[in-house]
């Protein structure tokens, strides 16, 4: 049963694959891949020991219940209707314990929410614009003859005749023509846009999601810590093809940004792609390799 | 001049056991037995269709690739080819997912529990004759297949240039819903439907209001009114005070539609974001409103066979009450995502985790009811058990959820799919059935047999969390809602879950086959089947209760 052992893999959330894959059969998040995630996880893993006990002491509730006060072994019931200390226990006790979430889950929300603190300079930004049915990305720090550069980042696997190479080894539904390249280590700052219906820019990796709306500049931050692949979905039913306009980002050294940008810049949106795949070559980051 | 002649002609007809034609009883209805029965049937069909489509999703589902859809659109259109077959299946998986959610929260919950069980018990456990605006309840009821019709209608004709039916969740968001996302008439056959099945609900409440301010019998003060009348009051005035703000939104979605409003759209100076607010203000008391009925019925049942009175009666009303109010300060925690001020987003955090605690009153008063208790696990009880061990995972799912740091990670993934069907579908639905097999024999005069109808509740309960347990792993993993094909990586678990939808099927056979056998059989039924802690008026009467009850009021001590 190798599905078992991968998920025990990912329930330890081994750092290993630096891919921002779904595993099959796995049962938690997937590995963090930013700061904000890892946080995202270690609250959740706080919750995870308050809502399960909580649970099993529900079922043991009951379980005793059952046991203890089934008509066979209790034939007579007794009459009381009220206990006035007990009813202030279990009022207070969630209290203190939502309380003890709380302080946690605000910590979190910040730091997710509030832009970080850094030199403007270092700032990678990059637009997001949700279409029907895939996403426009522009660099609106890098302007080439008066534009910032920009591209529209297709899915590559539909399950139609006429896919472009390289398609196969791809994750089915995930992989893109031309992904959204940062440099790793890096904060950047992504502003989500719409050009007709609401999409959702979400990578699960890095623990973001943030809604493209028409009309509206939404902005959410990340910084991943480790170069690789990784993938999102759209996250706002956004009509037919909404299961089919992934978002794929490559995360690579500052180095290879540079030249990354070299290209893109020189108006050569194949060159950059070619780049990329060359890259990939160099230091095969596992495309896929869960399965 | 012998008496009988002149008794008026009018004081005739009021015998109980005048006889009234087919027509007349159950179509000129105005007699709330009659009518909680009308809305039952009416909630089984309408499930049933719900259900036909849940079991559509699930079959899709079932494996990666879009497959079994591509069999079910392009009926009629000559030479299609498959390509083109999987671009209709796209479109008819979103409006599939649409409907099964519009026609199972509005057809089927709220019908059954409120319609249904509303209007037989809640006369009767107040000690009144009826409902008190007879005519009005009757209007209330026919609105609904009429408002059901239009619904099916709209999935039947040209929605936008994907193809027929409104396929944008049951949310409706703008753009989507507007003609940017779906010009057709569909959204316009949809919005009516949905008006007039709120109207429906809003006339059902205001019905249900004054019958229980005014037509209690002596001696019932509110404070002693059983817990189901106290869910039925608080329910309608959350129907009461959301419903018309559904109403004012989907007046704006469709003045924007067909009349050039700009509303939501920013083209005009509008913001669709503005009707999710709208849409969620009435959305989330929505949720209460489904799950308050079902607190009611559990209480009774687990009180009957704990044979105990309910544990802390007040604090059991009164947790109703906050979180009935609690629920209307909470809405945008559905929003998260959208761009909200991070300080919004903390009151939000906060005011949501705060109905934890009355809802954990109410699980833990259940609990003590049963402490001490002489438990009977007939079949009503072992539904209430089942509801209460579910309504619990699906709470604490809650808890993770209202927290917006996390949820930033969850938000629109089946984490929250699983969450919301655990409190509905294993909680409502749990409950709804309960509430069937308790009143059942009171209801119809007949017994039906209880070791087909436990086979049914453990087919239920396995099946319900086999395909709904495993979803919070593809959540978990990232796998986005409303989605007709996934990634490689969500294989498993969704094979699962489709696997659970069979027990579920089997469970709704062996319910027919119960309702059959006890038609067909014909036990009669006694006026309390369950023993002396039944406490409330419904089990003085005969079963089935006569046409006109409580012609002498009766007294409460």
């Amino acid at each position: 049963m190798r599905w078992i052992a991968v998920a025990l893999l990912s329930l330890l959330s081994l750092p290993a694959m630096a891919d921002g894959v779904p595993v099959d059969g796995a049962l938690g998040f997937q590995p963090a891949a930013s700061p904000l995630m890892e946080e995202i996880t270690s609250f959740h893993n706080i919750l995870l020991w308050i809502i399960i006990p909580v649970t099993i002491f529900v079922l043991a509730l009951l379980i005793i219940v059952a046991v203890k006060y089934n008509a066979k072994a209790n034939k007579v019931p007794s009459k009381f209707s009220h206990n006035t200390m007990i009813e202030i226990v279990w009022t207070l006790v969630p209290v203190i314990i939502l309380l003890f979430i709380a302080f946690f889950s605000f910590r979190l929300l910040y730091l997710g929410d509030v832009f970080p603190d850094v030199d403007e300079a270092e700032v990678v930004n990059v637009k997001a614009q949700g279409n029907q049915w895939n996403w426009t990305y522009t660099y609106t720090d890098v302007i080439v003859d008066d534009y910032p550069v920009e591209f529209v980042s297709n899915p590559i696997h539909r399950g139609l005749p006429g896919e472009p190479e390289g398609t196969a080894d791809a994750p089915r539904n995930l992989a893109v023509d031309l992904p959204m390249v940062v440099p790793v280590e890096t904060v950047v700052r992504v502003q989500t846009a719409a050009s007709d219906v609401i999409h959702s820019f979400a990578v699960p990796a890095f623990g973001i999601k943030t809604d493209a709306v028409p009309g509206r500049l939404n902005e959410l931050w990340f910084l991943a810590n480790e170069t690789g692949t990784y993938y999102g979905q759209c996250s706002e039913l956004c009509g037919k093809d909404h299961a089919f306009m992934p978002i794929e980002i490559r995360v690579v050294t500052q180095a290879q940004y540079e030249a990354w940008l070299e290209r893109v810049t020189g108006n050569s949106v194949e060159d950059a792609r070619q780049y990329l795949a060359e890259i990939t070559n160099e230091s095969p980051v596992q495309l896929a390799s869960v399965q | 001049m012998p008496m009988d002649a002149i008794t008026p002609a009018d004081e005739l007809h009021h015998e109980d056991d005048h006889k009234i034609g087919f027509i007349q009883r159950w179509f000129f209805s105005t007699n709330h037995k009659d009518i909680g029965t009308l809305y039952l049937i009416a909630a089984i069909i309408f499930g049933l269709v719900g259900t036909f489509l849940s079991g559509l999703i699930r079959m899709e589902l079932a494996a990666p690739e879009i497959g079994p859809l591509t069999h079910f659109v392009l009926w009629g259109v000559e030479g299609a080819t498959q390509a083109e077959k999987i671009e209709a299946a796209k479109h008819f998986y979103n409006t599939v997912i649409t409907y099964h959610g519009l026609i199972m929260i509005f057809f089927m919950v709220m019908p059954a529990l409120i319609g249904g069980f509303g209007n037989w018990f809640v006369p009767i456990m107040i000690g009144a004759p009826d409902m008190a605006f007879p005519r009005m309840n009757n209007i209330s009821f026919w609105l609904l297949p009429a408002a059901f019709l239009l619904a099916v209608v709209s999935m039947l004709v040209p929605g936008g240039p994907s193809g027929n039916g409104f396929g944008g969740g049951w949310v409706l968001y703008p753009p989507l819903s507007s003609t940017t996302g779906h010009p057709g008439p569909s959204m316009d056959l949809l919005i009516l439907s949905l008006h007039i099945a709120g109207i429906s609900s809003i006339l059902g409440a205001i019905n249900f209001i004054v019958t229980i301010l005014n037509m209690r019998a002596p001696g019932m003060t509110i404070h002693k009114m059983p817990l189901f009348v106290w869910a039925m009051l608080i329910t309608a005035f959350l129907l009461v005070l959301s419903l018309p703000v559904l109403a004012g939104a989907l007046t704006m979605l469709l003045t924007d539609r067909n009349f050039g409003t700009t509303f939501f759209d920013p083209a005009g100076g509008g913001d669709p974001i503005m009707f999710q607010h709208l849409f969620w203000f009435f959305g989330h008391p929505e949720v209460y409103i489904m799950i308050l009925p079902a607190f009611g019925i559990v209480s009774h049942i687990v009180s009957t066979f704990s044979k105990k009175p309910v544990f802390g009666y007040l604090g059991m009303a009164y947790a109703m009450a906050s979180i009935g109010f609690i629920g209307f300060v909470v809405w945008a925690h559905h929003m998260y995502t959208v761009g909200m001020n991070v300080d919004l987003k903390a009151y939000f955090v906060a005011a949501t985790m705060i109905i934890a605690v009355p809802t954990g009153i109410k699980i833990f008063s259940w609990i003590a009811t049963m402490w001490g208790g002489s438990i009977e696990f007939k079949v009503p009880m072992l539904w209430a058990i089942g509801f209460i061990f579910l309504f619990t995972v699906g709470g604490v799912t809650g808890v993770v959820l209202a927290n917006a740091g996390v949820d930033h990670a969850l938000h629109d993934t089946y984490y929250v799919v699983a969450h919301f069907h655990y409190v509905l579908s294993l909680g409502a639905v749990f409950a709804l059935f309960a509430g069937w097999f308790y009143w059942y024999e009171k209801m119809f005069g007949i017994k039906y047999n209880g070791f087909l109808a436990g086979i049914q509740f453990w087919l239920m309960f396995i099946g319900a969390n086999v395909v709904f347990f495993p979803q919070h792993f593809l959540g978990l993993q990232g796998m986005p809602r409303r989605y007709i094909d996934y990634a490689d990586g969500f294989v498993l678990w969704n094979q699962v879950s489709s696997f659970g939808y069979l027990f579920i099927l089997a469970s709704l056979f062996v319910f027919f086959a119960v309702v059959i056998e006890s038609v067909v059989r014909r036990r009669k039924a006694d006026a309390n089947p369950w023993g002396e802690y039944a406490t409330t008026l419904e089990w003085t009467l005969p079963s089935p209760p006569p046409f006109h009850q409580f012609n002498e009021l009766p007294k409460v001590k």
